[in-house]
């Protein structure tokens, strides 16, 4: 029944296979399917970016793509940047600059920031400020993501 | 506010696509980037049974030159941030370069196409208006074969194309601009990324007299399709280009070429006072580079 | 040990969260992450009118779709359908007051009240397929007139609301002090302006949830809740369900914030879900969506004044009168804490010595206003400051020195106002010192040097640019109580269990600093549990920013008890007096022997002997309750500037700079501190120029239910830098010295968005009225002004 359909895609490194609604949404897969809960979903309409993740390496809205979409392709979620034992250096330099206050939006944030940071070591707060403008917060008025992202600049320099 | 069931397809070619185009007739929408139809399934405003998922169509993702011209093609599966850094398409369609950021943000413009875009004819997109002002021509392909629609006659009204059911947009083929010729995009918008309130897309061709060849003026949100201002670029035609001709046209285009709508963002008042000041500055602009070119 | 004299080491530092790690990668739980074998979702048919008569409702086709379970309406309830409860009583010590109660109901029954309202409940396999059934659920409507605008709500001709009342008028209530005619008429001045203040939402990034699951051996049920109330929740649904408390477990995990809305209680999807649980024996699953959320989800802040203010020509305050139209919503749950909020701020910082104020509630066919941060705090001093602002226009005077000359003095604290405050005690401000933070918000933002010389310079370049400085209280930290218990564990590690629930405020962090400067054991060793029942039951929960300031104080006060525990046990142990003793590094040890030493985990397990004999009254371990309730609540205040830049011809405004100076007295933790002011301001902002909740005059349709039409600050949209400067005004009612901050951030941003609109437009002599504003209606406004 073409109402369904298999996908096979790669998730944080571990390849998953299978067979799902084609109307479910790749946020719902990864949070229900793949019980991989750190995605969260904000609006489901595609503006408020707490559902970002990485396919093939690109930030894109999790809940506007079909699950069935991403057969064959790479995606990464938080829990691929970094363990509570071991974090990325992007997820400390949140937690030293109050970069989070109840966290919900946090990890779309993340993954907006980490290949922004990636391909722009350098950037000026005016160009943190317009990438992550696609990304909504409701605690903490943006200036302290701001300043996390910069002080990540660093970090992430450091580790080379 | 989870979508509707459907029939899914995710062919591998165009043929494959438009056989099911055919099969599945107004039963069947084409799924391009996603970005604008899954929104509005997750909503259930749309609800088609059989969804058909270009994604995998390899042969609609390129960005080209123009055969034997200094324009570019592109594929109508190209993602948007593909063409937004491209170099090409820099070089060729500068108009179209400069108005990439302005649509939505960084993540939609991975998955959103550049032929979605167009193909969606949403009168508060920035492409269509872009496509218009550049005379860019569609091409559209069935079962029975091809044909070119030129902009202009491509946007019908609001969310309406020239395209038949069975018919599938494959590329956008953007000629050059001519020499000495200035081109402007701006828009006004409550937040980056948000839709425009207005927007316009400018060129002006200087003649050797440095008067106005040609100028084309093209909103975002002037009415329910984008179309080139007849009234104001009529009256630039043959006309130097100073403050006051400049100001003459942005107030013959928000008193007489533009429709704006009234929505809960802005009045169709407010709209037209911002095409009025939109024109002014983007025909300033437009001319300073057109002047600042020589020949 | 008074923390407020005592050497603080943790106390006021700026220490990064323990929470962070584990909501940094992904690893917190949030109550949609809860997942049981056998569960299934919920879904909600919601109405599509605002107003209309239930003349059918069929169920039957959607019950026989494939994967559908069950499928309820009002009917199906039998007696578990009820009006909800009065959660909030009305002012009943308020001579006078008329309150007519109408609870939220769980489903609509023969009428809906406003769009959104949920009719029936669809039990599925998964929540697409529960929303497929929607489709097949049959109502049939008769539409009913909507009432919408507020005047016209209590209207004669008005449909009503509620058809067993005589009218819409869901309360009214008049508070005075001194006597304003009086003063009016000794006044040289007197202005009267109309303000209208609109909607907006909360709109938390995460939306509600709850999620239900009944042992039928244990006879228990769990539900996990995106509540900022969990003890109330767990007594209340215990009552409804007719089950004991401790059959009932509210857990309110990770929360992705609050605002508000989520202190709303026993609203439909809370109460019907677990009673499905149980019904069907399987674990239900509600979340709701952003649409639903929009729709059904608590609001708040429109109010009509009609506000008069009495002066003296040297600009001083009179007397002030107030009489508003407070919009309630379709039900009026939650009593009257907004408007009396309201009422309570519109005299702002200032020595007012008459004050009329008069509000009458109506009913309207919208969702129900219950407190978004700031709960009618904002609106209060939106009238008052807007007085003042206009009233400098016609005396000469600039803003600073109409406010200093009003400011209530340092030395007439506790400052009593005579009205009753929302938690039913006489407003009186705790204490405060008002001009040094006007003067550092100016010195901060370079008032005079703007005014005389910057924005002169940048007129002539033809840029509008303007200049704002508005002043505010903020009652906080309100009762009735909190509580906590302390327990330090045999590794060492102290356990700490308080009532409140928490949304990012960082609870897990600052309470840890205040134990740890009583027990001189690290943060990061200090575990906090929060929002969970079957650890703690006694409390009311988060909301009015009274968090760290009661349940801060009842974990002070339990971490001294068991401060005192480890003196008396570590003093017979070592064999020296308590006084010789520390607590530092997790030990007891005398203080100039330091190798004489106990680790209060060894400490814990000595005080909880498994054998033998204890004296009697010892209580084991190391462990006390404590709770902490104040006498009233204690005020907040402060100065917020700015300076913004219009363009003239697009309407499109910028944010140059932006200045808070904030008293919240004692600081437990100034990063965290810091987050929540900027957080509100981006609120504020929202608040004044952003968001506005629309609702269609004549279909009572909200016609922006989503993200792409409600627009939230984005980061593009914040000013470059919000400076903070910060002033400590210790409060005397609690040991700790606090006040809350949580609400701050947001409360003078319409204001102020005001005045230095007018200051940036003074060449068109603009007077702004309303908020919230946008492009669209400065355009309108000004080409009003133009014709």
């Amino acid at each position: 029944m073409s109402e369904f359909a298999t996908v096979t895609v790669t998730v944080n490194g571990t390849e998953h296979q299978r067979l799902v609604e084609a109307r479910m949404l790749l946020s719902d897969f990864l949070r229900h399917e793949l019980g991989l809960t750190g995605t969260h979903v904000g609006c489901e309409h595609g503006v408020c970016g707490t559902c970002t993740v990485l396919l093939d390496g690109e930030s894109v809205r999790s809940c506007l793509m079909f699950a069935v979409q991403a057969d064959g392709h790479q995606v990464t979620t938080v829990e691929g940047l970094g363990t509570i034992e071991e974090m990325h250096p992007l997820q400390q330099a949140f937690q030293e600059a109050h970069g989070l206050q109840c966290g919900y939006c946090t990890p779309g944030f993340l993954m907006t920031l980490l290949p922004f940071l990636e391909q722009n070591p350098d950037p000026t707060e005016e160009e943190i400020r317009e990438a992550i403008s696609g990304n909504l917060c409701r605690c903490t008025g943006y200036q302290k993501i701001v300043e996390a992202a910069k002080l990540a600049v660093d970090k992430m320099a450091a580790e080379g | 506010m989870k979508p509707a069931p459907f029939e899914y397809f995710a062919p591998n070619s165009v043929e494959e696509a438009l056989a099911l185009l055919a099969e599945h007739g107004y039963e069947a929408k084409v799924l391009a980037g996603g970005q604008s139809l899954i929104p509005t399934m997750n909503f259930r405003l749309a609800q088609p049974a059989v969804l058909v998922d270009l994604n995998r169509v390899s042969e609609l993702f390129y960005i080209d030159p123009y055969p034997k011209s200094d324009g570019v093609t592109i594929g109508a599966m190209t993602r948007e941030s593909q063409v937004e850094h491209s170099s090409l398409v820099a070089e060729r369609a500068p108009l179209v370069s400069e108005a990439m950021p302005h649509i939505a943000h960084e993540q939609i413009r991975h998955r959103g196409t550049f032929g979605g875009c167009m193909a969606h004819a949403d009168p508060a997109a920035e492409l269509p208006t872009v496509a218009v002002a550049l005379k860019a021509n569609m091409k559209v392909r069935n079962q029975s074969g091809e044909r070119w629609i030129p902009s202009e006659e491509f946007f019908l009204s609001l969310f309406t194309t020239a395209m038949m059911p069975d018919e599938l947009l494959v590329e956008v083929a953007i000629p050059p601009l001519p020499p000495r010729t200035g081109y402007s995009f701006m828009e006004v918008a409550r937040r980056h990324g948000d839709y425009a309130l207005i927007g316009v897309a400018t060129t002006v061709t200087l003649n050797s007299k440095n008067e106005c060849e040609e100028a084309r003026l093209v909103y975002v949100n002037g009415g329910d399709h984008p179309f080139n201002a007849q009234a104001a670029t009529g009256l630039l035609k043959g006309q130097a280009l100073t403050s006051d001709a400049i100001e003459a046209a942005a107030e013959t285009a928000a008193a007489q070429d533009v429709e704006p709508p009234t929505d809960i963002h802005a009045s169709a008042d407010y709209r037209r006072h911002l095409v009025k000041v939109l024109t002014r500055r983007s025909l300033t602009q437009a001319a300073q580079q057109a002047t600042g070119q020589g020949d | 040990m008074d923390v407020r004299t005592a050497k603080k080491k943790f106390i006021g530092q700026r220490i990064t969260r323990n929470e962070d790690p584990r909501l940094l990668t992904g690893q917190a739980l949030f109550v949609d992450d809860v997942h049981l074998p056998d569960m299934l979702h919920a879904a909600f048919l919601r109405s599509d009118y605002a107003h209309a008569r239930i003349l059918s409702i069929d169920t039957s086709t959607a019950r026989e779709r494939t994967g559908v379970v069950a499928v309820y309406s009002a009917e199906d309830m039998g007696d578990f359908w009820q009006e909800g409860p009065l959660l909030v009583p009305p002012p009943t010590s308020v001579e006078g007051a008329i309150f007519h109660k109408r609870g939220q109901i769980p489903l609509a029954k023969d009428k809906v009240r406003h769009a959104g309202e949920p009719i029936a409940v669809v039990i599925a396999h998964s929540r697409y397929m529960a929303e497929d059934a929607l489709a097949d659920i049959l109502v049939e409507f008769e539409p009913i007139d909507p009432v919408i605008n507020l005047e016209r709500a209590l209207g004669s001709d008005a449909p009503l609301v509620h058809d067993d009342l005589e009218s819409n008028l869901a309360a009214h209530v008049v508070q005075e002090k001194g006597n304003y005619e009086e003063a009016k008429a000794k006044a040289d001045l007197v202005i009267s302006r109309r303000f209208n203040i609109d909607r907006g939402a909360a709109a938390a990034m995460e939306n509600r949830g709850v999620v239900a699951s009944w042992d039928d051996k244990a006879q228990e049920l769990t539900m996990w809740d995106t509540t900022q109330a969990p003890i109330p929740i767990r007594n209340g649904t215990a009552a409804m369900l007719g089950l004991s408390e401790h059959q009932v477990r509210v857990i309110a995990p990770f929360v992705g914030g609050g605002f508000g809305p989520k202190i709303m209680m026993f609203q439909p999807e809370e109460v019907l879900v677990p009673w499905v649980a149980i019904k069907l024996n399987r674990p239900i699953k509600w979340i709701e969506d952003r649409r639903e959320n929009f729709l059904a989800t608590t609001q708040e802040r429109s109010q009509v004044h009609d506000s008069e203010i009495a002066l003296t020509r040297d600009g001083r305050i009179l007397g002030v009168k107030d009489i508003f139209i407070h919009d309630t919503g379709a039900y009026d749950p939650y009593g009257m804490t907004v408007p009396l909020n309201t009422q309570c701020h519109a005299m702002g910082t200032y020595d007012v010595p008459n004050f009329y104020t008069e509000v009458k509630m109506a009913f309207t066919n919208k969702m129900i206003v219950t407190p978004v941060r700031g709960a009618g705090r904002p609106q209060g001093i939106y009238v008052i400051e807007r007085l003042l602002d206009l009233a400098t226009k016609e005396l000469g005077l600039d803003p600073i020195e109409i406010r200093k000359r009003n400011f209530i003095p340092p030395d007439k604290f506790p400052y009593e106002h005579n009205i009753i405050d929302q938690a039913f005690t006489p407003l009186i401000l705790d204490s405060g010192n008002y001009q040094p933070l006007i003067e550092k918000a100016a010195a901060m933002i370079d008032y005079e040097h703007f005014i005389n010389e910057e924005q002169p310079k940048l007129r002539a370049e033809g840029k509008y640019a303007g200049i704002g400085i508005v002043a505010f209280i903020e009652t906080t930290g309100v009762g009735p109580y909190e509580g906590a218990r302390i327990t330090v564990g045999a590794s060492g590690q102290v356990n700490v269990v308080t009532g409140v629930g928490t949304q990012g405020q960082g609870h897990f962090t600052s309470f840890a600093q205040i134990v740890a400067d009583q027990l001189g054991v690290e943060v990061r060793d200090i575990h906090v549990v929060t929002g969970d029942t079957a650890q703690f039951h006694w409390g009311t929960g988060t909301f009015a920013s009274r968090g760290a300031v009661v349940a801060g104080n009842a974990i002070n006060a339990a971490a001294g008890n068991v401060r005192a525990k480890i003196l008396k046990l570590g003093s017979k142990l070592l064999n020296v007096p308590e006084e010789e003793l520390e607590l530092a590094e997790g030990q007891v040890r005398v203080a100039d022997l330091p190798e004489q030493s106990i680790s209060l985990g060894e400490l814990a397990v000595i005080a909880n002997p498994l054998r033998g004999t204890v004296d009697p009254g010892t209580e084991p371990g190391l462990e006390s309750t404590d709770y902490f309730g104040p006498q009233y609540g204690a005020t907040a205040a402060g100065v917020h500037a700015m300076i913004l830049e219009v363009d003239p011809e697009t309407m499109m405004v910028e944010i140059k700079r932006y200045v808070t100076v904030e008293d919240c007295g004692t600081v437990l933790n100034p990063l965290i501190l810091e987050g929540q002011i900027q957080g509100g301001v981006s609120m504020g902002i929202g608040n004044a120029f952003y968001e506005q909740l629309v609702y269609d005059e004549d279909t009572g349709q909200l016609l922006n239910a989503s993200f792409m039409d409600y627009l939230i600050a984005r980061s593009t949209d914040m000013p470059p830098r919000i400076e903070m400067g910060h002033q400590e005004t210790p409060s005397p009612l609690n040991p700790l010295g606090s006040k809350g901050a949580g609400e701050a951030g947001a409360i003078p941003v319409p204001a102020l968005f005001a005045q230095a609109l007018e200051n940036a437009l003074a060449d068109y002599n603009l007077e702004i009225l309303e908020t919230p504003l946008s492009p669209n209606r400065l355009f309108e406004l000004l080409h009003k002004k133009e014709n």
